[in-house]
């Protein structure tokens, strides 16, 4: 499972990040792909992104003038809420990916959360309402409404966007300034941050986490926990990179379906489903 | 049917359902418009120069 997660994690990304030309001359993918968008966090100004970034699609809609109802971006979320919830995190996420592998980095004390975690764990909460919503809809710059989150926040914007477009193009190179260092700034403390703390970005500052953590409870794909075989080991629990316990796990927001806690489980009394329809029959 | 509350076997479907049918009416409104408009010119802003 650990491999076959690794492998889809690395593949999803660069197959929605293939566009290599972009990579070359500093530009950006312009195709019909682009009216679509991935359900993960994948800025949509890296050079390689052949799809659109969900969170910058919502800003996108929320920054025009006047009010619509942004029923692209949300049918967007839905749809692929739906079916994964926040198996989206934990498999096809390219941050995520980033964050996973920063964390097998051998130094430091690994931690699985921050000190008051349960009440840091609503910062992705505050994040999509104060910055994506509220934000993309009062903050100005200038004559047009700003993305305030991918502005002030997305550190995935900063790694796959601003780093290899500046990289490659010298004339945006020229005018990176305060701005810049500032998202600069936010990245290298999630990046070092990630080497201890699993996930700290999806933990408690992910605007999407906290739409698909949502769907965890009634999405298509679940982590089944067959009770009656458990023989409470608490293998799973202490397998769990988020520390959930095993009545949270899948259906809580914060589980990411890593598959962690099936491999741990020696008596395979978890398992990935879809949704057990016999199971679901009122007794 | 409490849709928030259980795990109901068919919430995801209507989720999906959801989905489809907000997705029809952002179209209609040309909202896939908007958003492909935004992602084929570099966003100055997510790279930190807007």
């Amino acid at each position: 499972m650990k491999k076959l997660r690794l492998t889809v994690q690395l593949l999803f990304t660069i197959v929605t990040n293939g566009y290599l030309y972009g990579f070359l001359s500093g530009k950006i993918y312009r195709g019909g792909l682009k009216y679509a968008c991935v359900p993960g966090l994948n800025c949509y100004s890296c050079p390689g992104a052949v799809a659109s970034c969900p969170i910058g699609a919502l800003q996108a809609l929320l920054n025009q003038r006047g009010f619509q109802v942004p029923f692209a971006a949300l049918g967007f979320f839905f749809l692929f809420g739906s079916l994964l919830g926040r198996f989206v995190c934990g498999w096809l996420c390219p941050f995520g990916l980033v964050q996973d592998l920063l964390h097998k980095i051998p130094i430091f004390k690994k931690e699985k959360r921050l000190p008051g975690h349960n009440i840091l764990k609503y910062g992705k909460y505050a994040v999509l309402i104060g910055l994506v919503c509220v934000g993309s809809m009062f903050l100005w710059g200038g004559f047009a409404k700003v993305p305030a989150f991918c502005k002030y926040l997305c550190p995935s914007g900063t790694l796959l966007g601003a780093l290899p477009l500046l990289g490659a193009n010298g004339a945006l190179r020229s005018q990176a300034g305060g701005l810049f260092l500032w998202k600069l700034g936010i990245l290298i403390a999630i990046v070092l941050l990630s080497i201890k703390v699993y996930r700290p970005f999806c933990q408690y500052l992910c605007p999407l986490g906290a739409i698909y953590g949502w769907f965890n409870r009634f999405s298509l794909v679940q982590i089944r926990w067959e009770k009656d075989r458990c023989t409470s080991c608490m293998a799973c629990e202490q397998a769990c990179p988020v520390a959930l316990s095993r009545q949270e796990i899948s259906r809580s927001p914060e589980c990411i379906r890593c598959g962690k806690c099936v491999d741990a489980c020696p008596e395979k009394c978890l398992h990935f489903s879809g949704h057990n329809f016999a199971e679901q029959q009122p007794s | 049917m409490n849709f928030w509350k259980n795990s109901n076997s068919r919430a995801w479907m209507l989720g999906v359902l959801t989905g489809a049918v907000f997705l029809a009416a952002g179209a209609f409104q040309g909202q896939l418009d908007v958003i492909w408009r935004k992602a084929v010119m570099i966003c100055l802003e997510c790279i930190g120069i807007g």
